[in-house]
């Protein structure tokens, strides 16, 4: 049988890749924009004041979907980074260093959502929390990775150096995640989880996962973004990316 | 939307400065993102335009 298949290997070339993600970055900026739009309507205006925490909760919308990025976006990076380690292939190593920024911007997110919940809550800004303590890790960790990096003038060697670092760094990934579960936290268990019916009224539930989405499609479109740029600072060398950078 | 509603809005109960302050906060790093990742770019312009196999000076970010 005669199929067309596409080669996808072509893809890890950053010459091949680069008007790929050219391509796909207005559809995921739009994507961003559309969901963040409905997930504002969502969250400001249909759903309910908290019976508890007042209009206060409202945080949520903003502090679970950058939590959550904050995690994810760390663990594609050390995926990421593992993988140029492992194939020596260039594309793989850019991407990752495409997500820290990100990934790190989240984490600060977190902290800060986090704390301007807790003062009101809580009754403190912050407290050393398993939770809090492993997400300011987290930061660290990202804080550390692109210093690394920024620090070797020769980008495959820090590319090597760095993916070790993001690498032994995962292993923090779970323990946020768990942090709730296996210390007595102040931070609240998950209010959403495969495992459970979520504990929340559908409005409130349904603003933050498109919320959540949102931040999805957001940290894809920056992370593009930013390779671009990556990959024309580092092929400038190369014939095909010279002049590039006005272009667009 | 009338004035009192919008001022009701605001103040989030009293809770205003606590969820204005996360969702400011959220809008202004996006900002700050997106002008770095230009200017980042700008700055490839520029050495681009330089022309010669100028050593490269990283837009730290």
């Amino acid at each position: 049988m005669q199929t067309d298949r596409i080669n996808w290997f072509k893809y890890a070339a950053p010459q091949s890749f680069y008007p790929l993600a050219g391509a796909m970055l207005p559809w995921f900026s739009v994507a961003a924009l559309l969901l963040l739009a409905v997930g504002l309507w969502l969250g400001l205006w249909v759903a309910p004041i908290d019976a508890q925490q007042g209009e206060a909760y409202r945080i949520i919308f903003v502090h679970v979907p950058a939590s959550w990025m904050s995690m994810v976006v760390y663990t594609a990076m050390a995926f990421w980074a593992g993988v140029g380690l492992i194939f020596n292939s260039r594309l793989s190593s850019m991407l990752a260093c495409a997500l820290a920024p990100t990934g790190a911007w989240m984490t600060f997110l977190a902290l800060w959502t986090g704390a301007l919940w807790g003062k009101p809550t809580w009754g403190a800004w912050w407290v050393w929390d398993a939770r809090l303590t492993s997400e300011l890790v987290l930061l660290f960790l990202y804080i550390g990775y692109m210093a690394l990096h920024a620090a070797i003038d020769d980008d495959r060697r820090a590319d090597r150096s760095a993916a070790l670092l993001a690498l032994v760094g995962v292993v923090n990934v779970p323990i946020i995640y768990f942090s709730v579960k296996w210390w007595n936290t102040l931070h609240q268990g998950a209010s959403v989880s495969v495992t459970k019916a979520p504990s929340m009224a559908t409005p409130m539930l349904l603003g933050m996962l498109v919320m959540a989405l949102a931040c999805w499609m957001y940290c894809i479109a920056v992370a593009l973004a930013r390779l671009r740029v990556i990959i024309l600072e580092r092929e400038r060398h190369a014939a095909w990316a010279n002049g590039l950078g006005q272009a667009a | 939307m009338n004035a009192s509603s919008l001022e009701q809005f605001l103040s989030m109960g009293g809770y205003g400065l606590y969820v204005w302050g996360s969702f400011g906060m959220c809008t202004l790093v996006i900002a700050l993102e997106l002008a770095l990742i230009a200017q980042r770019r700008r700055a490839l312009a520029q050495t681009d335009e330089d022309a010669a196999p100028a050593p490269t000076p990283e837009a730290g970010a």
